[in-house]
């Protein structure tokens, strides 16, 4: 009875249930023949756009904040990033000197300077999250969406001059949304993507996912160094960490600048893939859907891995591909699939909650 | 000398103190006043748009102050509140009841649903002391997402909703839910002479049970004085019907609305007048210096009401009687709950679990007590909201609720751990000033409207992110000096064990 006790706690339930209704809904598909191949292609390009954006989790709960709901100061930073590099003309420049060679100039050029301008932004953002320890997920959500707000108005009246960012009418400020085809959209996912299985087969965007697997490598390296190391014990026993002589503080600010530089990324990376770059509020709920992706993974608000990221992000974001085609021949004419997201994304995240035991360090 | 220096300092600091305790409220209202004048817009507008807005918003912001005490600190989750009258308004329209009838309906099958949330609500709660605020935000989510379940694919689908007028291809509400031909205006419109009638009909009821029931149970009542209340109830009731035959009175009070500066007037003369029949007829204890004073601020507010610019203002301010009455009634409802056994446990939990826990309080159940009492008020918070604005968006009108009222009562200087009545009142002024002007002094300043939506979210969610931080920043300040001591055993203990 203990053993059957012990293996329930340590089977994930939502992930359980998710990988169920996945399977389903995918059998579904099967039955109802829609087109399985084209909707898992996408399921894996969509895997590795929002791949780096939820591995941006893992830093921040490794060292002890939790998920951090205000990734969004990373997108911020990766849009800035992103719309310089086409303020300036990067791909044209690049382009003259060797063909071909733009688009990559550019999207390098975006990821370094929204990293430069992210890896700041996270600096100051962890030392305000270091004078609120306990209550982290409650206000990194508001300063997160003020944020965002705060930059809305930015956006609306920044000196850009390009006239590919700034309103068809008026002299300044970013579009609603602006495609990045003549910069750096899809350099990645182009890269030696093929069809597997020919013709009408699934598409596999090369590029994305080594880059992606590249950053979780990277990540995963990092990890096992001293710094690192470092930090996970921060996170994980910070009083034991402390009698180590590990600045507990430093590492929290440091875990939360990794996070946000990889939110940066991998918003660069997702606006290449998604081929429009969106301003002012679309990343709003852009950090709660990364923290349910990781939580489907089966990470909790103080324990998260790699692999963790890997299994989420694949099964959310293929949940979310394979929802609309299949309500749509079942219910005729429907998307079940925003309200369907809205209430598995807010679910897992509450269930998360309510087995995190009163938050980080509440409790006394 | 000496004396006059130190009466000085002391006034001084005294002066620091009342500045210091109020800095949001400081803040804020300078704010709104910078945007009234950077606006350029009639006041008239301005004020006749705040009290609209008070009047709407006001309940929702109360139904914040109890979880707040009790510990629960700002609930967000007021969010399913919302929901229950939600659902409960489409099936009384579906079912066709109108006017007041049908806003009662309303609340009537509001109230158990209400209950049902916010005892669910409380649960969660309890699973997860010490994070409830994200708790309740994402819990709003997650109940916005099954709510847009219900109402577009369940409605209709499962359940059978035979209304062609509000379903959209065949399941499904409509985007936009019309009330102007069932309950709009059904609370505002009720008068004041109404509200007067029964206001004096509930006090000679009670007073009469007080006198029936009281002998009873051998309680010392004073029959004297519950007659007294009696007899001066019925003149009051008689007076009222007197007065609606007087032509100009009867359309003064008998109608809709009412105007604000005779009702100022009114209100003040009849104020005073009570306190001279009460000191001098009645004998009862009423200060000289109250007297005074109130006769002192009669006399202002009439003079004031006479200068031609407030005049005007105050002209074109209506008021709804019976919706002001509800926020009157809530307000001594969060007092009074306060005052009996329930809301002293809720105090004590709220200051302390543990302390309550060993002091023999079911902190569990008082929490769940304290969501669910908030949860019915938002629910009839959002009913009256509903019934001003008369149209509402089916799958999105809740979702902001929470949001806006906690950046109304913290706007009104509540911190995250105390609030009460006068805070939300003054939040809500301010708050939704903000709200008007704001967006105006923008398009004023900036030269585009587009950018007014993004600074009034920026405005809510910049409170409530730097009011929470300032919260999480004290409480942690309190807990260092509680914990050093604590924390050096416990490093010690860890060395000890690294090092033996």
């Amino acid at each position: 009875m203990e053993k059957l006790k012990d293996s329930l706690k340590r089977v994930n339930l939502p992930r359980l249930i998710i990988i169920l209704f996945f399977l389903f809904i995918v059998l579904l598909a099967y039955v109802n023949d829609i087109n399985v191949n084209s909707y898992i292609g996408s399921t894996i390009k969509y895997w590795g756009m929002w791949g780096i954006l939820v591995l941006a989790m893992v830093p921040s709960i490794k060292c002890g904040i939790g998920p951090n709901f205000g990734i969004s100061l990373g997108i911020v930073c990766g849009l800035l990033g992103s719309l310089l590099a086409i303020e300036f003309g990067i791909t044209d420049m690049f382009n003259a000197i060797i063909p071909g060679l733009g688009p990559w100039a550019a999207i390098i050029f975006a990821m370094i300077s929204s990293a430069f301008f992210a890896w700041f932004v996270g600096v100051a953002y962890g030392k305000i999250l270091n004078s609120v320890k306990g209550s982290e997920m409650t206000v990194t959500t508001y300063i997160g969406y003020s944020f965002i707000y705060l930059m809305c108005i930015v956006w609306f009246r920044a000196p850009f001059t390009n006239s590919e960012i700034k309103w068809p009418i008026g002299a300044s400020g970013v579009r609603n949304s602006l495609s990045m085809d003549s910069s750096f959209g899809g350099v990645l996912n182009d890269f030696l993507g093929f069809s597997l299985g020919g013709e009408g087969g699934v598409y596999i965007p090369t590029g994305l996912v080594i880059f992606f697997l590249l950053c979780c490598l990277v990540i995963f390296l990092y990890f096992r160094s001293k710094s690192g190391m470092a930090m996970t014990a921060a996170g994980s026993n910070p009083s034991f960490a402390r009698a180590n002589g590990i600045d507990v503080d430093k590492m929290r600010i440091k875990g939360i600048a990794i996070s946000t530089v990889l939110g940066a990324i991998g918003i660069v990376v997702y606006t290449q893939g998604f081929g429009i770059l969106q301003a002012y509020t679309a990343p709003l709920q852009m950090g709660f859907q990364c923290v349910a992706a990781i939580l489907i993974g089966g990470a909790t608000t103080s324990k998260a891995k790699i692999s963790h990221v890997i299994i989420g992000t694949f099964l959310f974001q293929g949940l979310l591909m394979f929802t609309p085609p299949v309500s749509n021949k079942l219910l005729a004419g429907t998307d079940i699939s925003d309200t369907m997201r809205q209430i598995i994304q807010n679910g897992v995240i509450l269930y998360a909650l309510t087995k995190a035991k009163g938050g980080s360090s509440n409790e006394e | 000398m000496k004396n006059n220096t130190e009466k000085k300092i002391s006034f001084g600091s005294y002066a620091k103190n009342v500045l210091f305790k109020n800095k949001v409220i400081i803040l804020f209202t300078v704010l709104c006043i910078g945007c009234i004048a950077a606006s350029n817009t009639s006041l008239n507008y301005i004020a006749s748009e705040v009290f609209s807005r008070f009047g709407r918003n006001a309940c929702l912001v109360l139904a914040l102050i109890i979880p707040c005490l009790a510990g629960l600190g700002m609930n967000f989750g007021i969010v399913v509140g919302a929901i229950a009258a939600q659902i409960a308004i489409f099936f009384v329209v579906h079912w066709g009841f109108t006017g007041i009838g049908g806003f009662m309906l309303c609340a009537l099958f509001a109230t158990p649903m209400a209950i049902l949330f916010g005892w669910l609500l409380g649960i969660l709660f309890n699973k997860t002391k010490g994070s409830e605020m994200i708790t309740g935000l994402v819990l709003g989510f997650f109940a916005d997402g099954v709510y847009r379940l219900f109402t577009l694919y369940i409605i209709g689908g499962l359940i059978p909703y035979d209304d062609p007028n509000l379903l959209d291809r065949g399941f499904g509400l409509r985007n936009a839910f019309d009330l102007s031909d069932s309950i709009k205006y059904a609370l505002d419109d009720i008068s004041f002479v109404t509200v007067f009638r029964i206001l004096m009909l509930f006090i000679i009821v009670v007073q009469l049970i007080n006198i029936v029931f009281g002998s009873k149970k051998n309680m010392t009542v004073d029959k004297k004085e519950s007659m007294g209340k009696i007899i001066a109830s019925a003149i009051g009731l008689v007076l009222s019907f007197v007065l609606m035959a007087v032509p100009g009175i009867s359309a003064m009070i008998g109608g809709t609305r009412l105007i604000l500066s005779d009702t100022l007037r009114i209100a003040m003369i009849v104020y005073l007048l009570s306190l001279v029949i009460r000191k001098f007829a009645l004998k009862r204890d009423i200060t000289k210096d109250k007297l005074v004073k109130t006769a002192v601020l009669t006399a202002a507010v009439l003079a004031l009401s006479y200068i031609p610019a407030i005049r005007d203002i105050l002209k074109s301010v209506s008021i709804s009687a019976c919706t002001y009455a509800v926020i009157c009634l809530f307000c001594f409802f969060n007092n009074w709950i306060l005052d009996t056994k329930l809301g002293q446990d809720m105090r004590t939990v709220g200051q302390n679990r543990i302390v309550a826990g060993s002091a023999g309080i079911n902190v569990d159940k008082i929490r769940i007590t304290a969501t669910c009492i908030s949860t019915v008020l938002a629910a009839w918070g959002q009913l009256i909201y509903l019934q001003n604005l008369g149209t509402f968006n089916t799958v999105q009108q809740q979702s902001n609720v929470g949001l806006y009222a906690v950046a109304a009562l913290l706007v009104g200087g509540a911190s995250v751990q105390k609030a009460n009545n006068r805070q939300a009142i003054i939040g809500v002024v301010l708050f939704h000033t903000l709200f008007v002007v704001a967006p105006l002094a923008a398009t004023q300043i900036i030269g585009d409207s587009a950018i007014s939506e993004y600074i009034r979210m920026f405005i809510c969610y910049g409170v409530i992110a730097v009011s929470l931080a300032m919260h999480a920043w004290k409480k942690k300040d309190k807990k260092v000096v509680k914990k050093t001591a604590g924390d050096e055993e416990n490093t010690d203990a860890v060395k000890s064990v690294i090092w033996p």
